[in-house]
């Protein structure tokens, strides 16, 4: 059983705090409420007095702010020689990450320094220490329980709802940061399309598969994502067909998403696609085929042809929003 | 310039879908065939691909567990040598023990031909937890990146890499060695050629325990785990679903409008 007190660790990434962020704080404040132990965070940036003062401002009872230029951008080695600097002065025994790219490294790097367990991809934390994550392409759920002192996990994404503004704001204290002489130099950056919904921070995605027949499906299904405020996802069929980047695709070998709502247009449902997305709120199938596995396991099933359902959805849906 | 580069490979169940024993309650992979992680065949391929930009350059393949065909997997599909870090003392090691004792033995080969770089896939597929590139380096104090899309220029001194972000890509400049956990985008792996699988049959791979790391039992296997598999148990069943039905098109889409809107799903 890990030693009390929780600690959020919190890289703002170009500057902005993700919404993940405020994930790990709803988590931290649950799990801090139910041990009645205090709930710290720790945030690595360049300019980190912003987002620290946000963080406190959600609830958070103490915010370290690590404040340094190579902190501007994630290098694992620099980001995870601060966290574990803060860790040790808060001396809280849980760490939370969450499982993004950068994160997943954070906290992989916070566990050797630390000598801490670790466990990736949590989407439940017991208040007895334990705590849940997929096994075997989320065939399996596992309970896995800490044997350390320091416990480093990485939640997933959209498993807690986003913390708001608290009634009561906590502190912000900065912290110095020595990077040291660091062999790690972060060079550029090059963004993606802009004026997309990011999948994994999505409350909705709507997604298309072999099903759709043809490239020219996913006009359809961006449309009806726009009509939905919804992200674009995609079988690995529809990309390694070469119908949509692979930055799109949701399974096994593309991002897991856990969205309220996911639209699967003409997709099948084969295992590794389905461990992508299984743990979504609501899954609608689009399909003509009634007996595929993806319309077996939907909460809400609607048999028929996609190019005929899909505008029909969008003119409702604009009819009833007036 | 020629370098010496490690691939870090797992062995894996070939199926997913894995019961639990009802005694245990832990998954039970007995029985079930193994094969070469998926993620690593990319990690194998770029060590092949580095090897053929940079000749003179050799690739080791390194595996921890008792599964030693792994090996001769990797050497088919162009590593030069590999060695398997097993015995009793390793069973039951969590990401942090099994990280511990692949940097021991990094440090081992390091000692005897200079280690430039070491290559991990994305993840395991059974446990997927994506973090032992990033623990190894840890353990190592060595640089790393994970989500490693492109080794864009490597000589012994340096390497720059893109990384694959939720936002976009990184450039990033590490010094060597370093550890790179890879992306599927890095390549396309190609099957093992004939005399790959010729030159891999034959192959002898060291074995190489605790006491020839220089490892306390203590800090390896279960014993030097930080956590422990409890229990496991098949998700909760979703709730039965329900069929929007209608005459038309219309009217199924008029329904599953009413029943988002209902959910508040819209």
């Amino acid at each position: 059983m890990a030693n009390p007190g929780i600690l959020i660790v919190v890289a703002p990434q170009r500057g902005v705090l993700p919404p993940a962020a405020f994930e790990l704080v709803t988590a931290g404040r649950r799990l801090a409420d139910a041990l009645k132990e205090p709930l710290s965070a720790v945030v690595l940036s360049d300019k980190a007095q912003g987002p620290a003062a946000e963080l406190a401002a959600r609830g958070v009872d103490k915010v370290y702010a690590v404040e340094h230029p190579l902190l501007a951008d994630f290098v694992e080695e620099l980001h995870a020689k601060a966290a574990a600097e803060a860790a040790r002065k808060s001396g809280t025994g849980k760490i939370l990450v969450s499982s993004s790219v950068a994160g997943r490294a954070l906290a992989a790097r916070l566990a050797v320094l630390l000598k801490a367990g670790l466990a990736a991809d949590v989407f439940e934390i017991r208040p007895d220490g334990r705590v849940l994550r997929p096994l075997f392409s989320g065939n399996l759920i596992a309970e896995v329980e800490f044997k350390t002192p320091v416990a480093v996990i990485s939640v997933a994404p959209m498993t807690f709802p986003r913390a708001e503004k608290a009634a009561k704001t906590g502190a912000v204290e900065p912290l110095a940061f020595d990077p040291g002489a660091p062999r790690s130099r972060f060079v550029s950056f090059k963004a993606e399309e802009s004026n997309e919904v990011d999948l994994g921070a999505a409350e909705r995605v709507v997604s298309g598969g072999r099903g759709l027949g043809g490239p020219e499906g996913f006009k359809l299904v961006f449309d009806l994502a726009h009509a939905l405020g919804a992200a674009v996802g995609a079988s690995r069929a529809a990309v390694d067909s070469g119908w949509i980047p692979y930055r799109h695709q949701v399974g096994l070998t593309g991002r897991s998403v856990r969205p309220k709502l996911y639209v699967a247009v003409g997709i099948s449902g084969q295992i590794q696609h389905l461990a992508g997305m299984s743990s979504s709120g609501t899954v609608v199938a689009i399909n003509p085929d009634k007996d595929c596995p993806m319309m077996q396991t939907a909460n809400v099933a609607v048999q028929g042809d996609y190019k005929e359902l899909i505008p029909l959805i969008i003119a409702d849906i604009k009819k009833r929003r007036g | 310039m020629p370098i010496h580069i490690v691939v870090c490979v797992k062995s894996v169940p070939s199926s997913a879908a894995i019961p639990v024993d009802p005694g245990t309650g832990l998954p039970k992979t007995a029985g079930v065939p193994a094969i070469l992680n998926p993620f690593d065949e990319y990690a194998v391929e770029e060590a092949a691909r580095l090897k053929e930009r940079l000749p003179g350059s050799t690739a080791t393949a390194l595996t921890v567990g008792a599964d030693v065909e792994v090996l001769r997997e990797a050497a088919a599909r162009g590593c030069d040598a590999g060695v398997q870090v097993a015995g009793p003392e390793f069973e039951g090691g969590d990401s942090l023990s099994s990280s511990a004792a692949l940097a021991a033995a990094i440090k081992k080969l390091h000692a005897d031909k200079p280690v430039h770089l070491v290559l991990f896939g994305k993840n395991a597929s059974d446990e997927a937890s994506g973090t032992v590139g990033s623990q190894t380096a840890a353990w190592l104090d060595w640089p790393g990146a994970a989500g490693v899309k492109k080794i864009e220029a490597a000589d012994g001194a340096s390497v720059t890499v893109h990384r694959m972000m939720e936002d976009g890509i990184d450039a990033l400049s590490l010094s060597l060695p370093a550890c790179l956990a890879t992306v599927k985008e890095i390549n396309e792996p190609r099957l093992p050629s004939l005399k790959g699988k010729m030159a891999a049959k034959k192959a002898v791979f060291p074995k190489w325990g605790a006491a020839e790391l220089g490892l306390d039992p203590a800090q390896v296997g279960a014993a030097g785990a930080g956590t422990r598999l409890a229990k496991a148990s098949p998700p909760p069943p979703r709730p039965a679903g329900v069929k929007v039905e209608g005459a038309t098109a219309a009217e199924k889409a008029a329904k599953l409008v009413d029943l988002l809107l209902e959910r508040k799903l819209i």
